[in-house]
């Protein structure tokens, strides 16, 4: 292609004096603009181009204000604004002229109009709402030029709150005549519905229409928005699954008009487009995948031509292939690509080749092994892209015995790396591995060293990582070292050497030159010193302390530095020398200027003086009670509640604050005086982060690696922040507590964990022979890194449970932590810990499958990564209430204390006759109640499980069924349930009689804290009698509605309590037209579906009430206000509001 | 895809086309850094680039260097052939594009942009379209054209979008 645009700008001169131009364009060397291009080209300093710029803008700025101007003149002008503007100049002045082009232009000067509104001004200026009648104009207008430029600019940028002003004439192209306009509306929706969209929920229907559209621009065109809708929720597009197959079979098979090949290959980009939506459709779903194997093989057959087009679409079919429900066949072919993209000489497929290794070798660790040592080229690679790939790539492979080269690789890099964020996201990782494999005896040599993940090197890596990052590390990672470092892992001496050679390495650093170390940094040594520098017994305080001293006199340190340093004297400062240092550091503190500092020089002294009080407060090594944190700060109630008599405006929240703004603006656009066919307040929904925005975006985190380790780091980081790294000076109590509450581990984990050390020393042997000198080199290198994960699959796996079972430990202690508080906040870590285990290194925490898949490591290899998914993948069973569920039982709920029989459709009975024959197993005080239907949560070799939830006045029983499914009899079942939102109380559990009957197990459900849905997570192990024991886990969902139930009061009673309430939520709700009173109406539909009761309706306003089991109140106040319905949600519940809002909403749109 | 940017060896920028909204602090600070960060990279090196969270894929023709924005998930090699794309209807409409009618004509520049990609999505792939809908722009504006200089001096707004009707077919 270069040599099409082989003209530079070294022919500047001659060009511009040719006269006549080669194409359609003209160059307008005689124009003022090309005068303006042609003067800046021939200047030679900056700030001559500026005088020029300033000169040229004044000028525009006149002509532009000129009445005399014409259109024509202005579109000229407006072209030298936008050349100014991309010089970097500011032309704000002409942003309004822009707008009046826009408007007032015709043809050209109407396009140049709209491209300069869409050039200067971006998606949230104020000035874009004045393009708004404009556009309406347009869109209406009789010439299809003027109708595309409207609606090329529409799904540019738009006005979120303007889009109901033009959805009904955009939503009307979708039918237009011309295809180049039905594919603008149809793209215009899909910005719609990126920015807001609730707004086009219902025109569901005519994306389906655009999909099915002759023309194949419009189809390809919707196919954004269903990449998007699938990506959001797949369940609901799995019907779909077809056509797209069906409509890449015929794409591939060259069905389209020949226009649409792109260097002789049909259609790419549509290609790719559906090989995504597949993709996502076919996730965990074998069903669903096995539709579309076949499209798949032929892509990747009809791909063969050497071009980078072909390329993008193999890289996408093996990406595709890896995510669905896999199929050998195929994988193998996939693997082959991966191959072929790993040793190809162009780099950018060796890039992508990388890519693709970094995507599957989860599922298929042996494909690295494959390539090993174009992976330790790559590792050298002169391009540092390529070599930071290989690094994450290295990364989701570590295992025990692998870590210290890999990390050794990964520091080497960072020593390179002058970029900021490649620092931040490596230090995380190194961090992260670093810490997972702290103090493992496996011992290897490489290059004559002997390399041991120990103490000395998690130290030192630490301390590299901590040198290296400087100031711009994520505050989660010296707060997880103390935390590791406080918490300690399985033996008393071992910690206690772990942290010994802690203290000297940092006694060490802080004789050195501390000049250069970073402040994270000197915070973590001052808390390490002051905490354990006693366990040094030739280490003397004193010396401690004048270290301390010497770090708080250098001029660099921070003042947040200096009272971690001023934390860790206090707690050192005993004996005559210490007091004296003491008195001497507070005394040049007390006077600060910053109150931290002067608290802390405080402390220091007082505590200084009384060694008792400083005992009691600083208690070396203590085993405390947690700190109680009253995180509801209900110690203040008096005082509000005081302040509220006084008459002072009660507390908002912050998003309501911003919500009522954001209403405040809407109204202030209502003198535009236009036709709004949906209520502007339904703006508003979307405008702060609703409900349904982040139950989506959580249902989506579950699946897909990348984001649920990104959600599994913020969440350590908030942890951490909020245990370790606050300012309030009592670390030392709280990270003690944890240390005191060992609790070992079930020996059955630690015995498997020493055979798989076994198994995987015995490994090590037999890799290499002998090879020439710097090939062998790196060969060395090679089976060093990959280490663990040779080739045999048994051992791969065998090799990679090392880390499992101290995880394990570490859990144990976590969840026995007695206080609340406490608890969850060591369950989130733990439950992080372990999914990023699992993801990196395939291996579920439980021994159990490792073990399985050890005795079926017999089969053959190729089908290693079914067994894995089998393992991993298809036992996690989401049994989510979809919401013909929550239809289905709505209906019996509708009297007016809602508990009526439920009779299940029998049409449904008929879709699950597993459902009816379960139901006969409900225990006789359940039958009658209402629930919902039974939903099968997993299967395994010899069980079944199905669970229903029941609806009870005062409780939500969940019911589970365990069927034998095999012959054999089988024993142990052992049923774990958890969640982090519930609380789950075990009522009653009748175990099986015999074989092929069926086990019921009750248990009772409350809500801990309110969220849209809340889900439970299982775990179900069960022994047959010859056999190794099974296990499998599942979760069940469902919605908060179902702890739901009206709540009695009278109006007065409603009074006082909306008062005391201080959480609360506004926003607007669409009104129910059917007729009947609006108000009545809807409140009605919220009365059946939610099971509120209403308390009194008075003219435009209606208040309601319900409780969430058990006697937790929530107050709804609803007001017809402008069409619309503006609700106000209040309850001593945080969370709750939000939650019903979210449901109101879901009900009525469902009505 | 998030943006897309046009500049010149010396690091001059000729095109910008932003698909996320961003203040125009950021747009500079961003593009400064990206356009030093391509500048510096070797012939011979990879075409992709992680830079911050998102992936930028950049190819150079003669003295212009093209660059796209475009997520973590996206595809790389597709992004490049858009833009190989993007260049291929420059050629077709300027016949044989050199930078210089890139710089003189940049509003023509955007307009095919605009039908190529919309809102960040490949909007239309066959080549003949994208052609044809800016032609048929154009050849309206060209009678516009006709029409200013017939009338001159007598031009009202109202004519003019009268005789626009004439292109409705």
């Amino acid at each position: 292609m270069s040599d099409v645009v082989e003209k530079t700008l070294t022919a500047l001169p001659s060009l511009l004096s040719l006269d006549s131009q080669p194409g359609a364009a003209k160059l307008s060397s005689t124009s003022k603009l090309g005068n303006l291009i042609r003067g800046i080209t021939e200047l030679t300093s900056k700030h001559e181009e500026e005088k020029l710029i300033h000169r040229e803008l004044a000028s525009i700025k006149e002509q532009v204000s000129s009445p005399n101007t014409s259109m024509r003149q202005m579109k000229e002008l407006m072209v030298r604004a936008i050349y100014c503007e991309s010089l970097g100049y500011e032309a704000s002045f002409s942003y309004i002229h822009a707008i009046k082009l826009a408007q007032q232009g015709t043809g050209l000067e109407k396009r140049v109009g709209y491209l300069a509104v869409s050039l200067f001004l971006n998606e949230n200026h104020e000035l874009l709402l004045l393009l708004v009648n404009t556009v309406l104009k347009d869109l209406q207008s009789t010439n299809l030029i003027e109708v595309c430029m409207a609606l090329t600019v529409v799904s540019q940028m738009f006005p979120k709150d303007m889009i109901p002003a033009i959805l009904p004439l955009v939503e009307e192209k979708l039918n237009h005549p011309k295809e180049i306009i039905r594919r603008k509306a149809v793209l215009a929706l899909y910005k719609f519905y990126l920015i807001a969209p609730n707004q086009v929920q219902h025109i569901h229907n005519k994306f389906r229409k655009a999909l099915c559209d002759k023309d194949p621009g419009v189809m390809t065109a919707s196919l954004h928005i269903y990449l998007q809708m699938i990506q959001e929720n797949a369940e609901g597009y799995k019907d779909l699954t077809a056509s797209f197959v069906s409509i890449l079979k015929q794409v591939v098979g060259g069905k389209l008009p020949i226009d649409f090949n792109y260097h002789s290959v049909p259609a790419p980009w549509l290609q790719i487009q559906l090989i995504r939506i597949l993709s996502l459709l076919g996730k965990n779903d074998q069903r669903t995948s096995e539709i579309m194997y076949e499209v798949l093989d032929e892509s990747l057959r009809r791909a063969e031509m050497n071009h980078n087009i072909t390329y993008a679409i193999l890289y996408e079919c093996v990406k595709c292939i890896y995510t669905i429900h896999p199929k050998s066949d195929l994988l193998e072919k996939a693997a082959k690509c991966i191959g072929n993209f790993v040793l190809s000489p162009k780099i950018n497929l060796k890039y992508l080749g990388l890519k693709a290794l970094t995507y599957v070798i989860q599922q298929d660790p042996k494909l690295a092994l494959q390539h090993q040592m174009t992976i330790i080229e790559c590792l050298d690679h002169p391009d540092l892209i390529i070599k930071r790939e290989t690094l994450e790539l290295l990364f989701r492979i570590t295992n025990t015995q692998n870590v210290v080269v890999i990390v050794e690789k990964m520091l080497e890099f960072l020593r390179m790396s002058t970029d900021d964020y490649t620092t931040i996201d490596l230090v995380g990782k190194v961090a992260e591995l670093a810490e997972k494999y702290p103090s493992d005896c496996v011992c290897f040599s490489y290059k004559n060293y002997t390399y041991a993940p120990d103490n000395e090197w998690f130290i030192e890596t630490m301390n590299t990582v901590f040198s290296l990052s400087g100031d711009t590390m994520q505050p989660d990672i010296p707060n997880s070292f103390l935390k590791l470092l406080s918490e300690g892992f399985e033996s008393v001496e071992e910690d206690r050497k772990l942290r010994l050679f802690a203290v000297d390495s940092y006694v060490t650093l802080l004789k050195g030159e501390t000049g250069k170390l970073p402040q994270f940094f000197l915070q973590v040594i001052s808390w390490v010193l002051g905490e354990y520098s006693h366990l040094s017994e030739e280490l003397k305080p004193a010396t401690v302390l004048e270290l301390l001293q010497k770090l708080l006199d250098r001029k660099q340190t921070s003042s947040e530095t200096k009272s971690w340093a001023l934390m860790a004297m206090t707690k050192l400062c005993e004996g005559r020398a210490g007091v004296s240092v003491a008195q001497q550091v507070s005394e040049t503190y007390i006077s600060s200027m910053d109150t931290v500092l002067r608290q802390r020089a405080q402390e220091l002294q007082h505590l200084s003086q009384d060694s008792e009080l400083r005992a009691r407060v600083l208690p070396r090594d203590a085993d405390l009670e947690p700190l109680e944190v009253d995180s509801s700060l209900s110690f203040l109630d008096g005082f509000v509640s005081e302040a509220l008599a006084a008459g002072a405006a009660p507390y908002k929240p912050p998003h309501q604050r911003q919500e009522e703004l954001s209403q405040a603006k809407v109204l202030s656009l209502e003198p535009y005086g236009l036709s709004l066919p949906i209520s502007m307040s339904s703006c508003s929904i979307a405008d702060r982060q609703s409900p349904t925005l982040l139950s989506m975006s959580s249902g989506l985190s579950g699946d897909s690696t990348d984001l649920s380790h990104k959600g599994g780091s913020t969440t350590l980081k908030f942890e951490g922040v909020k245990r370790v790294w606050g300012k309030e000076g009592y670390l030392a109590q709280k990270e003690s507590v944890e240390e005191a509450v060992q609790v070992e581990a079930p020996s059955p984990l630690r015995s498997t964990s020493q055979q798989a050390e076994v198994v995987g020393s015995h490994s090590q042997t037999p890799t290499l022979t002998p090879t020439p000198e710097p090939e062998q080199e790196k060969q060395q290198l090679a089976s060093s890194l990959f280490f663990g994960i040779s080739s045999q699959s048994s051992v791969c796996l065998m090799g990679k449970s090392g880390p499992t079972p101290q995880r394990f430990r570490r859990k144990a202690k976590g969840q026995s932590s007695s206080s609340g508080a406490t608890e969850q906040m060591s369950n989130s870590v733990v439950f992080t810990s372990t999914t990023v285990d699992n993801l990196l290194c395939n291996n579920p925490p439980d021994s159990t499958i490792t073990s399985e898949v050890d005795v079926s490591s017999s089969k053959h290899t190729s089908e290693l990564p079914q067994g894995l998914t089998a393992a991993n993948g298809t036992c996690d069973i989401e049994a989510e209430l979809t919401d013909s569920d929550l239809k289905g039982s709505s209906p019996p709920l509708s009297g007016d204390n809602g508990l009526e029989n439920a009779d299940p459709d029998p049409h449904e009975n008929l879709d699950k006759p597993q459902g009816v024959c379960l139901s006969s197993h409900l225990p006789a005080e359940l039958s009658g109640l209402c629930r919902s239907e039974i939903t099968p949560l997993c299967t395994l070799q010899n069980l079944d499980l199905s669970a229903c939830h029941v609806h009870r006045e005062d409780t939500i029983v969940l019911v589970v069924f365990i069927t034998n499914s095999s012959d054999s009899a089988v024993q142990h079942i052992r049923l774990d349930l958890d969640s982090e939102l519930l609380e789950v109380s075990c009522v009653s559990e009748s175990p099986a009689k015999d074989v092929r009957s069926v086990a019921v197990y009750l248990y009772s459900l409350t809500v801990r804290r309110p969220a849209v849905h809340v889900e439970l997570a299982g775990t179900v192990s069960y022994q047959v009698p010859v056999g190794t024991p099974q296990t499998a886990q599942f979760s069940y969902k469902l919605p908060l509605t179902a702890f739901i139930r009206p709540l009695t009061v009278s109006t007065e009673e409603y009074g006082t309590m909306w008062l005391a309430f201080s959480h609360d939520t506004k926003q607007n709700l669409t009104l129910i037209n059917d007729g009947q009173e609006p108000l009545v109406a809807t409140l009605n539909v919220l009365r059946k579906k939610l099971q509120l009761h209403v308390v009194e309706v008075i003219g435009v306003e209606g208040i309601l009430a319900c409780k969430l089991l058990q006697d937790q109140p929530c107050l709804m106040h609803f007001r017809v206000h402008e069409g619309a319905l503006a609700v106000w949600l209040r309850s001593p519940v945080p969370d709750l509001p939000d939650c019903l809002i979210y449901h109101c909403q879901r009900a009525l749109q469902e009505h | 895809m998030q943006f897309m940017l046009l500049f010149s060896r010396q690091g001059k920028l000729r095109l910008q086309k932003w698909y996320v909204p961003l203040s125009d602090k950021e747009k500079k600070k961003i593009t400064r850094e990206l356009v030093q960060t391509v500048l510096a990279r070797k012939p011979k090196m990879c075409s992709f680039l992680e830079w911050r969270d998102l992936k930028v894929v950049y190819k150079r023709y003669a003295s212009l260097y093209f660059c796209c924005a475009v997520e973590n998930q996206d595809n790389e090699l597709i992004t490049l052939e858009i833009i190989h794309r993007y260049v291929e209807l420059l050629d077709k409409y300027f016949g044989s594009v050199c930078e210089l009618d890139i710089i003189f004509n940049f509003e023509k520049a955007y307009f095919i942009l605009d039908e190529f990609l919309l809102g960040g999505e490949a909007q239309e792939t066959s080549k003949k379209n994208v052609l044809k809908a800016i032609e048929q722009a154009d050849l309206l504006q060209e009678n516009v054209d006709f029409q200013t200089r017939l009338f001159a001096g007598v031009m009202v707004p109202g004519l003019a979008s009268e005789s626009s009707g004439l292109f409705q077919n």
